[in-house]
């Protein structure tokens, strides 16, 4: 089918059953990026906290949870990034580049790779309205 | 179970279609161009196919030129009739001294005028817009009311002393609503008849060829395009009706074939195949089928609505916005489900542009962006249809969990 050569079965697999779907409570920080214009539209919420980590005290991403509207690759993106943020650091959430995420989900169609850099700018997003 | 809910976009080719071909790919192989038994016979077929076809569009079968799909019909009957508007201009041009030429007025040396709609398929859209790119017309876009209904009236006012051709789709692709084309058609008629300068009306015929009344005299068309494969022939054949008397320019040249309109050996057994698909039409009644079908899907699920009008719709298209959801995703968790729709229509599936359809109708991104194409066949089911608005109903009401457009009750 069509579809399925469009995606490969790990993108599906998050489009169909996306993890951290949804969205927290008095957040540290909320990122909204993408608008109907471009067809995608991602919230993402993250829940920081001070950590001790072998490097002293840190922030962590201790919940992260995201909503979206857009295509499967854009749900599959989003779901994605919060997974690989879960639990790390500022510092290390920041280095996760959007080939990270498009490689993590065995990779996207060419005319979806905008997906995964829109997955990016809404965890910057976040970042940024945390820090406020 | 599987479910094809894309009609519009393709159908399968009918058996006794097949049947009818099968013997011109390798028993009557001919050339309709040879001399021989073998081209004769390959003649004949084609001559026979003509005369079956002007018989369903009442017209003469030399008004018939054989194409290779849809697209190129339209691309033949846009260019083709400018192509005769601007070597006339320029054969006059010549016989002009330079002097007499600056004398022109602007009105003079206008361009030849073009109107169609801003929701025509893009094989009409791109041809005029090709049109006006290389200086060589001006067109005007006509937008559809909120119905999804090009008004006559609004094609009138924007005919000027230099418009040569009116382009107006019979059945939107899209959103399947009929456009009024008996009414332009006497309208163009009428503005004829107190005007040196004639204006020739085209009509993309392709999505109502199976449905709807095709009598080129009754629709008072100049032109009108069909393509076999969405209904029941294959695809790479198509065919235009060219009015006695048009005037129009080849835009593939070589060969005489089509009266020399349309290069290129004539493709026998296709031509065969969409006759026998045009013999085969009956107007099968699907109008209740899909009325309880919007029926049903506009009831059952919160925040659906149809795009276009609900009386002047052909049996066999139905398009939905279902608000807060992106239409992609939608036709993604229905394919996994075994079920094919669209959105848009299949040729702007690979860009990333929203719908031009649904953006000239309501100018709104949300909206072009969460619609959805469902279209029915004569091979379409009561238990199929049933099938498909259970699935639309559990993967819309996941979509919209996931979508930010719709928070939870709880949350901040």
């Amino acid at each position: 089918m069509a579809i399925d050569s469009l995606y490969n079965k790990k993108v599906i697999e998050y489009f169909l059953n996306p993890r951290n779907m949804g969205e927290i409570k008095n957040p540290s920080g909320v990122g909204r990026v993408g608008n109907p214009v471009c067809g995608d539209v991602m919230e993402l919420y993250l829940k920081i906290k001070e950590k001790k980590t072998k490097k002293g005290i840190e922030p962590i991403i201790v919940d992260a949870k995201f909503k979206t509207f857009g295509c499967g690759a854009a749900i599959a993106s989003s779901s994605m990034m919060t997974e690989m943020i879960k639990g790390k650091s500022i510092k290390e959430a920041l280095k996760i580049s959007n080939l990270a995420v498009a490689e993590a989900l065995g990779g996207l169609p060419p005319i979806k790779r905008h997906c995964s850099i829109l997955a990016k700018e809404a965890l910057e997003k976040a970042l940024a309205d945390w820090k406020k | 179970m599987r479910v094809y809910l894309d009609y519009a976009a393709t159908t399968p080719v009918r058996k006794e279609v097949l049947e009818a071909m099968l013997p011109f790919f390798s028993d009557d192989f001919g050339n309709p161009s040879s001399i021989h038994v073998w081209g004769q016979r390959a003649r004949k077929a084609i001559d026979e196919s003509r005369a079956e076809i002007a018989k369903f569009l009442g017209c003469q079968s030399e008004e018939i030129i054989f194409t290779g799909s849809g697209s190129e019909a339209d691309n033949l009957a846009i260019k083709g009739l400018l192509n005769s508007y601007i070597v006339k201009r320029l054969n006059s041009d010549q016989s002009k001294s330079e002097k007499q030429i600056n004398n022109l007025t602007n009105q003079q040396f206008n361009k030849p005028h073009i109107i169609t709609s801003a929701f025509e398929h893009h094989a009409v859209l791109k041809s005029c817009e090709d049109l006006e790119k290389k200086g060589l017309a001006t067109v005007t876009y006509i937008r559809p009311n909120k119905e999804g209904i090009i008004e006559q009236e609004k094609i009138k006012k924007a005919i000027r002393l230099n418009t040569v051709l009116v382009s107006i789709m019979y059945v939107n692709n899209e959103i399947g609503t009929i456009q009024p084309i008996r009414e332009i058609g006497k309208m163009i008629e009428s503005v004829n008849r107190s005007r040196s300068t004639r204006i020739y009306f085209h009509t993309d015929a392709v999505q109502a060829t199976e449905y709807l009344p095709m009598n080129v005299d009754y629709l008072h068309v100049d032109m009108l395009t069909i393509a076999g494969h969405k209904i029941g022939a294959p695809k790479g054949v198509g065919l235009l009706y060219i009015r006695k008397g048009t005037p129009i320019r080849a835009i593939i040249h070589g060969g005489e074939q089509e009266k020399g309109l349309r290069a290129g050996t004539e493709n026998v057994p296709y031509i065969v195949g969409l006759t026998k698909a045009i013999d085969l039409i009956k107007n099968a009644n699907l109008k209740n089928l899909r009325d309880c079908f919007i029926e049903r899907i506009i009831k059952e699920i919160p925040e659906v609505y149809l795009n276009g009008s609900k009386t002047f719709r052909a049996p066999h298209i139905v398009n939905f916005y279902f608000k807060n959801i992106e239409g992609e995703s939608i036709v993604l968790g229905l394919d996994l489900e075994g079920i094919a729709c669209s959105t848009g229509s299949a040729c702007t599936s690979q860009a990333l542009e929203p719908s031009h359809v649904i953006m000239s109708i309501f100018n709104d991104h949300f909206r072009a962006a969460g619609s959805v194409r469902f279209s029915l066949s004569k091979l379409t089911t009561k238990r199929e249809l049933d099938f498909a608005i259970e699935k639309i109903k559990e993967i819309v009401a996941r979509l919209r969990e996931i979508s930010p457009y719709t928070k939870e009750k709880n949350g901040n």
